[in-house]
């Protein structure tokens, strides 16, 4: 006789979309997204790509250091953006310009740090917010402590924190979800599931059919969204957002997306992935895909459409010209953060390195 | 015979030992169809295929760990970091396991695995990409710590850590990865680890250095030269087991001597050779032992990176020092 045994547990993962690579609705929309909030995601989008470009553009002529393209991946970052509160808090990953500018963090300081300025990361307008994390998912855990504190205050406020899909293999990551799953935190996981972690594939990464699915081994739910629908990954992080506000815990949110530029300005992907591949991302991206739907609906036209180019391009150039007219650093610069005050050790080693500063040397 | 880079050296290396001995696996982050964000691992999928060449998923303490085990099997596990400031989250690892495996299994269980990574300032990387922990290294009994400073070096130096019984930690200066040719012929001969190597003899001061370093001490020795100064240089090349014998018989020659490296002053390894230098050749010693180094920061970001390494001036400055004491 065969013997079955109870099943004690069971989940599953849901995928999220309403504007689909055609740019046709297999949702209704929420209500809130009307024709302005859907051109100012388009606006938003589109500035991104202006800025991401110029900045392709000054690292090609030596103006700035190695810089991460966000190209392809403009909606997932605008839309968390847009959907988060001011008193909120991000620990976000390096891959995110567009979720900086929308939590007012300018394109001059963006450049300064990938132009490698430390002030790049003193941001005026955004005083709470981490700096953008280079060692792959550490960010997270920081993303758990700032939200324990909220918890501990009472404060109607969430974490917000942003990684791409290599980094999901990290424990780090692991471990932030499992804090917050245990603790119940306010707390919003984002990831940018962009199919490559520079060279390495997704299906190379992990064995799991998704990744939204880790939240489960965290103890709360992880979903699927098409991260190139500006429309659905607003409304999955805003609803992701108010069950964190009020109280009810952590969420896991991967955005399926596609990297349609290299690594970075010092990779070239070409080493490892087809042409075809990308030129078959390209017809999914976000930005078209929501510009089509605008103008069948006749939210948009041309004439808007080379007004806000102009714009964009406007608005990047002066943030260009405001970059490279920054003031040089002084030592003081990179001495005097080490501690809040400077202990004679390094006063000592400061005065030392003025003697030597006008002949180090230039590049 | 053509001449190659450091980084060229370090893939012979990695692709005679894998041809010799079937043990010798490597695996860590884009190592296999991309070679490496270095190029250091280059071609070694196709010779030898994803089993000896496992691209990983993103994860160092994973690398570190799964080597360990690799390694008490007797693979000899060759593990790239892709920058020694993303070592940080394998130490646990690498200083609670792969360090005292020998000694907490008394000799029944080893690790004879290579922690290879780039290290060093000086290539406008973003942060993170700049760092220069050695001294931590050496700090952990158990590890040997090895810094190659010439294609050569790192050539017959990385056999000798892929044959070393014990764990080495490999780091490729990355500033010099591409900076000087030579002709390294590949006939698969290690280098001593343990060994300081006199790359210059001189009379006067003893300059000690290992890595990219080396390169502005190697020009500070030859401006000095001009000047009538004969210095000696030395090429550390293993901080961990120091060989201060070398060191001690030049210093007793010179009586002066100038430690130059690129990482934070307080506690790097430059304090360690100079406390035994005045342990043992205290009364040799015409002038104080000086030490250029970096400063006791956060490496900066690299529009400021050249205030921090140190460089030609620097170092003749404090050679400069050391004569004062007559
Ligand atoms: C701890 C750590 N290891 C390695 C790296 C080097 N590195 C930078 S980005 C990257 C790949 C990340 O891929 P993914 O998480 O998918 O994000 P994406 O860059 O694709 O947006 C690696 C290995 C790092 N920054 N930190
Ligand atoms: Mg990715």
């Amino acid at each position: 006789m065969e013997v079955s045994f109870p099943v004690v547990a069971n989940f599953e993962v849901t995928y999220h979309q309403y504007l689909n690579e055609n740019s046709e609705v297999t949702h209704p929309f929420p209500s809130y997204m009307t024709p302005d909030v859907l051109r100012f995601l388009y606006k938003e989008m589109v500035l991104v790509r202006t800025f991401d470009t110029k900045a392709i553009n000054l690292q090609r002529t030596g103006k700035m250091g190695t810089y991460p393209s966000i190209l392809g991946q403009e909606a997932v970052s605008v839309a968390i953006g847009h959907a988060m509160l001011k008193e909120d808090v991000i620990a976000p990953y390096y891959r995110d310009q567009g979720l900086q500018l929308q939590r007012g963090i300018t394109m001059v300081d963006i450049f300064r740090y990938w132009g490698g300025d430390e002030r790049g990361s003193d941001f005026r307008h955004s005083r709470e917010d981490f700096p953008i994390c280079v060692p792959i998912a550490t960010q997270c855990l920081h993303a758990a402590g700032i939200a324990k504190a909220f918890q501990y205050r009472k404060q109607p406020r969430v974490a917000v924190t942003t990684i791409g899909d290599g980094g999901t293999s990290k424990g780090d990551f692991y471990e932030a979800l499992n804090l917050a799953g245990t603790w119940n935190l306010p707390l919003v996981f984002i990831v940018n599931n962009n199919q490559w972690a520079i060279s390495v594939h997704r299906s190379n990464q992990t064995g799991t059919l998704t990744i939204a699915q880790k939240a489960i081994a965290g103890g709360f739910a992880g979903v699927q969204v098409d991260g190139n629908d500006v429309v659905a990954v607003r409304q999955v992080v805003g609803d992701a957002l108010e069950k964190a506000r009020h109280g009810h815990g952590p969420t896991l949110i991967e955005a399926i997306t596609y990297r349609l530029g290299d690594h970075t300005t010092a990779d070239d992907a070409n080493r490892y992935r087809s042409k075809e591949e990308v030129q078959s991302a390209w017809t999914k991206e976000p930005i078209l895909r929501l510009r089509n739907y605008l103008m069948a609906h006749e939210f948009w036209d041309n004439e808007r459409e080379e007004k806000l180019i102009a714009d964009c391009q406007a608005e990047v150039a002066q943030a260009v010209e405001d970059y490279i007219q920054t003031p040089r650093q002084t030592l003081g610069d990179i001495f005097d953060y080490t501690y809040e005050t400077l202990p004679p050790v390094l006063a000592e080693q400061k005065a030392y390195a003025s003697r030597f500063k006008e002949k180090a040397h230039h590049d | 015979m053509t001449e190659i880079t450091l980084i060229e050296a370090i893939t012979q290396a990695l692709a005679y030992e894998m041809q010799l001995d079937d043990d010798v696996v490597v695996l860590g982050e884009d190592i296999g169809t991309n070679g490496g964000v270095f190029r250091a691992t280059l071609g070694l999928l196709q010779k030898f295929g994803p089993d000896r060449v496992m691209d990983t998923p993103l994860a160092e303490s994973m690398i570190a760990g799964a080597a360990i085990g690799m390694a008490s099997q007797g693979l000899k596990p060759v593990a790239e970091f892709q920058f020694v400031g993303f070592i940080y989250p394998a130490l646990d690892q690498i200083f609670s396991h792969a360090a005292r495996m020998r000694n907490r299994t008394r000799g029944r269980l080893s690790c004879p695995m290579v922690a290879r990574a780039p290290y060093g300032g000086g290539i406008h990387a973003p942060e993170h990409h700049s760092e220069s922990p050695e001294a931590m290294f050496a700090h952990v009994p158990g590890l040997k710590v090895v810094i190659p400073s010439s294609p050569a070096r790192a050539y017959g130096l990385l056999l000798a850590a892929i044959r070393d019984p014990d764990p080495v930690i490999y780091l490729e200066p990355s500033r010099i990865y591409r900076l000087v040719k030579q002709e390294v012929p590949n006939d698969g001969k290690a280098l001593p680890i343990g060994r300081c190597f006199v790359s210059r003899e001189g009379q006067d001061v003893t300059l000690i250095s290992w890595g990219a370093s080396l390169h502005e001490t190697n020009k500070a020795a030859d401006s000095l030269a001009k000047e009538g100064v004969r210095a000696e240089v030395i090429d550390v090349a293993t901080i961990s087991p120091l060989d201060i014998d070398t060191l001690l018989t030049s210093v007793e020659k010179t009586g002066r001597c100038v430690i130059i490296h690129e990482a934070p002053r307080t506690g790097g390894f430059g304090s360690e050779i100079a406390a035994q230098i005045t342990d043992k050749a205290l009364l040799s010693l015409l002038a104080p032992v000086q030490r250029v180094t970096g400063y006791d920061i956060t490496m900066p970001y690299p529009k400021m990176e050249h205030h921090y390494l140190p460089t030609e001036d620097r170092i003749v400055d404090a050679v400069r020092t050391t004569l004062e004491y007559k």
